[in-house]
Parts: C-alpha cells; structure tokens; sequence
C-alpha cells in the first residue's frame, strides 16, 4: 500500500492576494493615484451615478474608469462617450469579482502618470467582491431604494468594508417602503465610520456630495 | 458564489507547495472553512471537482473540508460566545462591542501525497 505523508501548509488562500494588494496601494501611493473601488448589486445605477459625478470634477482632475464585467463592453462605451474620459473594459472571464492581479492587469492598460483618480467599477454583486482586496485606496457602493433599507443586514460583509455607502434612485421612495433613517442605522451597525450620501443620478441631485468626497480623498492621498 | 475562484486560489497554492516539497500527485487537500467565511463547502467541493480535474497532479483529488465554528468575543464582559447564534451583541452582558475571534478562516491546513 502506497503510504501517505501529510504536508502541513496552514496558509490562507487569501494570502497572496492581500499581498498583491497590499503592494499596490503602496505603489498608487508612490504614483500618487489614488483607487476606488466601487460595487453594488445590478442595476443599482453605477455607470450612470459614474457619468454624472465624472461630469463634475473632469475639469478638476485627471479622471479614468475600469470597468469589470463577465462578458460584454457596454459600459465602457457609455462612459467614454458620455464624458470623454479614457475607459477600459476589463472582461472577469466568468468570475464573480475582480482580484489584485486582474486590477493591476486592467491598471497597465491606464496611463497612470497623467492620471490622479481611476475608478473600478467591479462586478455587479453584493457578496463576492467584498472578500477580495483589489488594492484600492477605499471601497465604495451604491445602494438603490428598490433594493431595500435592510441590504446591510442581508449583506453585512459588503457594508463593513465600505467606507462610503451612496444610496442612489432617492426619486422613488415614495414608492417603496424605504426608510432611509433605518438604512443609515444598519450601515453604522456593520461599519460606524461609513459615509452615507443620498442621490439621485438620473436627475443629478445630491450627486456634488459624491463629488465633493471624491475630490477630498484624491487631495488627501496625494498629500 | 465565488467559490470557483476560490478553488483556482487553492489549485495555485496546492501547485507551488507540491513543487516546493517535490510531489508529483496530490491525494487529498485539507482545508479550515470558518463558519461565517461565506463559502458553501458543498460549492466548494462542486467546482474543485470540476477544475482540480483538469490539472494532471490533482487528478482524482479530494477536498476534505473541516468545518471552523465561530466565535465572537465581547470587550464589555470578556466573554466567548457563539457567533452564528447570537450575532455582533454579547448574549451574557448586552454589549456591542464585541470583535470576531475566528470563523472566517479559509485556509489550505495540509496536503495527503
């Protein structure tokens, strides 16, 4: 009989990847690029909620967007045209998120020193791309109303490791039993640090507060 | 969901480590599955099948899964409890400040060669 010998690994298989990660913050840091990572369900609105906020700062600073998806390059296309900037599109293969290597892969294709903000708009999902560290600077998502005030429950991973949550589709709460209050108190149950802003991206407002965070964190990184 | 990714993590280090140490097939992966690490064992051991396969050193592999059961521990009273029963407030003071003390582990614990 064949004799089985036992190698002990005890190894995280998230381990390389908080190292990728881990090493590309710093070199963002050292390139003073500043990351966001940006997630959310379908259809939360995230390439409109983009277009509109990109339309506000591109003239402030050098803006460019990643776009994560399985298949398909229609978001690419539709930020492109709908505000000018440069905009990739990054194909998963059929994963469910996006990890460190394929961040810095999409982030080769980005001219990194005439750039200060790049926005990586991974996968819509609320449950997998919270377990991987892309190495951005912050993670941010888009919450819409119809998608109801109790998703921090639901999803409570994806919330604590947001540190800004933009609630999006403001329009139609009067259409559904959203309680924004409610949502804001299960948001700081999961991550009390959590910056929450209300908008509405299909009529612009509350969109300048994204805006204005947006701008806040590139200056402070590049500090 | 993303098991399947998991599972490609797992097949890359299974590789190096056989590497390392000289293997030439791998019998059997343990893992430590955390009981809040959001895996589904049976996910997992569904997609390992699929991809492990294919690799020519893992062929015919197993994946044995050992289940890690969590616990949640509170500053305010200084207590262990069980995290899946009670959640993030102390069932024994009432406090909310309380942190994970192990559950979310998804961890290669050994080979079988």
């Amino acid at each position: 009989m064949d004799q089985v010998k036992i190698i002990e690994i005890k190894k995280s298989v998230f381990a390389d990847n908080d190292k990728d990660a881990a090493d590309l913050r710093k070199e963002l840091k050292h390139k003073g690029v500043y990351l966001l990572n940006l997630m959310s369900s379908p259809g939360a609105g995230k390439t409109t909620t983009l277009i509109r906020t990109i339309n506000l700062i591109k003239d402030r600073i050098r803006v460019a967007v990643m776009e994560a998806d399985i298949d398909s390059d229609v978001d690419a296309v539709k930020i492109k045209e709908a505000t000018g900037i440069p905009s990739i599109q990054l194909h998963t293969g059929g994963m469910c998120h996006l990890d460190a290597e394929m961040t810095r892969q999409g982030l080769d294709n980005v001219a990194l020193e005439g750039t200060d903000l790049v926005i990586l708009e991974n996968v819509g999902n609320l449950v997998c791309p919270a377990e991987f560290d892309t190495g951005a600077v912050r993670n941010a998502m888009i919450l819409s109303v119809p998608e109801g005030h109790d998703k921090p429950l639901k999803y409570p991973l994806m919330f604590s490791v947001c540190d800004l949550v933009v609630i999006n589709k403001m329009d139609v709460l009067p259409y559904f039993d959203f309680d924004l209050d409610k949502c804001r108190e299960y948001i700081h149950m999961r991550n009390p640090k959590a910056t929450v802003i209300p908008i509405c991206a299909k009529t612009g407002e509350g969109v300048e507060a994204f805006a204005e965070w947006l701008l806040a964190e590139v200056e402070a990184w590049k500090r | 969901m993303h098991e399947l990714g998991i599972v490609f993590y797992i097949i890359r280090d299974v590789k190096q480590a056989a590497e390392e140490h000289g293997v030439g097939h791998v019998n059997a992966v343990v893992m430590n599955i955390g009981e809040v690490s959001t895996v589904i064992p049976e996910y997992l051991t569904d997609c390992w099948r699929w991809a492990a396969d294919k690799e020519e050193i893992l062929k015919g592999c197993e994946l044995k899964i050992n289940m890690v059961p969590a616990v949640t521990h509170c500053d305010g009273c200084g207590a262990d409890y069980p995290t899946v029963a009670h959640g993030k407030t102390c069932p024994h003071c009432g406090s909310g400040d309380t942190w994970l003390l192990r559950g979310r582990e998804v961890e290669i614990k050994e080979i079988e060669v």
